[in-house]
């Protein structure tokens, strides 16, 4: 190709490269903003003009997982003296923790819907990406009558809007007392997630040659020896790109999540965005919130980076 | 398909002999599931379509009355559902026609030797993996009128994006913009890369110009996968939920999903909500259907 390069050519080549760390820039703004948010004093979260040089707090955190409430007069010079450095913190934004009749600290409610999110999202991942590789076998090695048809009903339960799933489902988590309940999450997510999984694992059980099988079986062993020997270790790369995958989905879900909890269950999506409710929020708590939300997401992109194709794309193209 | 198969599925062979017959190992890893996606997907389903006959109301203990086809013939006549589609079709043909045109640039763009290209790439990706109820929650703290980055930014003062009838779809079309541009360049970016080399050097030495090339080499080769991603994008746009409903409460931005939610679980008309949902089924299963054809189709080559 260098023999055929014109000047102009390399120009433009040039121009491209700093277009792309333009667009780069402009795409991640959003997110450092919300990121760097989280590290603000409330004072400057909603300056004009925006504050981007601060000294980063560790504040929001602490007001973030410990309940508050408004102080009426400033914290008096004792008091300041006897509390541990995050509770000093929290007085100087005019708050104070609250705490039981014991002098226990209490939580907050962004806590326990970290932990249900984990629980929820954990969970259906296994049962979905577990449930999901036998099903990616079968179609992959044997001879299914209506094959098509059958791939066709797997995936489109993936494309039903949520509402839409959701109006039955509450009605009838409402009479078997589901609602509000980490299982009945886990099985709507896993419902979700399972024809993804089928999908995905379906193109990785493909890419798997099936002489290693048919080698084994021909040493003496059965089947589901050389499913578990064989294919499974040679699938691994495979199960685990589709299960991070099916994390995310399920780490993100909103609308189910939305309908079908409301405090017990409830998970982190519904939840952050409820603090803004009433009043003047206080943004730096939101952005804690939310990055502690995403970072587990943004590591995982990294992880997946190269078959992030492959997964949004149903495992049809890939590379 | 054909190829992948393995031959011994009769059960006299000598594998199947030992241990449990491949048919019978088939059913067990294949059955389960679809029986799992039959009970909560479409059995639910079933159970709605009956409810969508009456005039049933989950917030009361009223029993459900037949009204046959009332539900239907009502919704279609509703100029206000009318309008929410309307609304609906709008937003989708400026996303995705806004995630094409950005997506696509950003692919030709990134589509040549370029320093940290893979670093690049996998941070471009990032908004699309993000939880969509949490960018528009984010979202409207970059839009808002008085201290938003937005507006500073662009020196547009105190501009209001959400709370402006006019202004409030657009918003909400820029954000899912932001937030799905990645896709399509990440699935161009393969198509492009899927673009024999040989072409372009053909090209060069026929001293073809660069829009030629562009309109006869480029994009016929990469239309196919520029399709896929525009009908998935089409499809996941009419969903809309998440987005919309936190970023705005603009009657002028409610799209049918949020319609949907209010009358199934704000106004209580489950009977009436179950009709609306399985007009918005039969759309969504019709664009899914021409979706799976088109990934069959990219499989094939």
């Amino acid at each position: 190709m260098a023999a055929v390069r014109t000047s102009s050519e390399i120009g433009f080549n040039r121009v491209a490269i700093v277009a792309v760390l333009l667009v780069t820039i402009i795409f991640l703004a959003p997110i450092y903003w919300i990121a760097s948010t989280a590290f603000k004093p409330r004072n400057l979260a909603t300056t004009i003009p925006p504050t981007v040089v601060f000294q980063p707090e560790i504040s929001p955190f602490v007001k973030l997982f410990a309940k508050r409430s408004q102080m009426r007069n400033p914290a008096s010079p004792e008091e300041y003296a006897a509390a541990p450095w995050w509770e000093r913190v929290v007085f100087d934004g005019g708050e104070k923790i609250v705490r039981d009749g014991k002098g226990e600290v209490q939580w907050s409610g962004y806590p326990s819907r970290f932990m249900n999110s984990l629980i929820v999202a954990i969970t259906s991942t296994v049962l979905a990406v577990g449930m999901g590789t036998f099903t990616a076998y079968g179609f992959s090695r044997f001879k299914v009558k209506g094959e098509a048809d059958l791939l066709f009903f797997i995936l489109s339960t993936r494309m039903l809007p949520p509402v839409v799933v959701a109006i039955p489902m509450f009605l009838m988590y409402r009479a078997v007392g589901l609602n509000d309940s980490h299982l009945g999450l886990v099985i709507l997510y896993t419902a979700f997630n399972l024809s993804f999984s089928v999908w995905l694992m379906k193109g990785f059980m493909d890419e798997i040659p099936k002489e290693y099988e048919e080698a084994a079986l021909v040493d003496g062993y059965t089947r589901m020896e050389a499913f578990f020997k064989i294919v499974l270790p040679e699938a691994a790369t495979g199960i685990a790109a589709t299960a991070v995958f099916c994390f995310i989905t399920a780490w993100n879900e909103y609308a189910f999540a939305l309908i079908m909890t409301s405090r017990r269950a409830q998970t982190a999506p519904p939840f952050i965005p409820s603090q803004v409710g009433s009043g003047l929020p206080d943004w730096t708590v939101i952005a804690a919130g939310t990055f502690l939300f995403l970072l587990p997401v943004a590591i995982f992109t990294f992880l997946l980076r190269n078959h992030l194709l492959r997964g949004m794309s149903f495992g049809a193209i890939r590379k | 398909m054909a190829t992948t198969m393995i031959t011994t599925l009769d059960r006299s062979s000598r594998a199947a002999a030992r241990g449990l017959s491949d048919i019978s190992i088939r059913n067990l890893f294949i059955i389960p599931t679809i029986l799992f996606l039959i009970v909560f997907n479409i059995f639910p389903l079933i159970y709605s379509l009956g409810y969508s006959f009456t005039d049933f109301r989950a917030s009361t203990n009223a029993p459900a009355n037949f009204v046959g086809l009332q539900n239907y013939r009502d919704l279609l006549g509703d100029p206000y559902v009318w309008s929410n589609f309307a609304v609906t079709a709008k937003y989708v043909i400026i996303s995705v026609a806004g995630q094409l045109l950005v997506g696509f640039g950003v692919a030709m763009l990134l589509n040549r030797d370029i320093p940290l290209k893979g670093l690049l790439t996998t941070l471009l990706l990032l908004p699309m993996m993000l939880s969509m109820a949490v960018v528009g929650l984010f979202w409207k703290l970059l839009y808002d009128p008085s201290f938003g980055i937005i507006n500073y930014a662009l020196g547009l003062g105190t501009f209001e994006w959400l709370s402006d009838p006019k202004m409030a779809l657009y918003a909400v079309a820029l954000t899912d913009i932001w937030m799905w541009s990645p896709f399509v360049m990440l699935l161009s970016l393969a198509g492009l890369s899927a673009v024999p080399k040989h072409l372009y050097e053909a090209a060069a030495i026929d001293r073809a110009g660069p829009f030629y090339t562009f309109f006869r080499i480029t994009l016929p080769l990469v239309a196919p996968i520029l399709m896929i991603a525009v009908i998935f994008r089409t499809m996941e746009a009419f969903k809309t939920f998440d987005l919309a409903y936190i970023l705005t409460s603009q009657p002028t931005a409610e799209l049918i999903s949020i319609r949907l939610y209010k009358m199934a679980f704000q106004e209580w008309q489950t009977g009436r909500s179950c009709a609306l949902a399985y007009i918005v089924l039969i759309m969504v299963l019709a664009i899914t259907n021409i979706y799976v054809k088109y990934l069959n189709k990219v499989k094939e080559r």
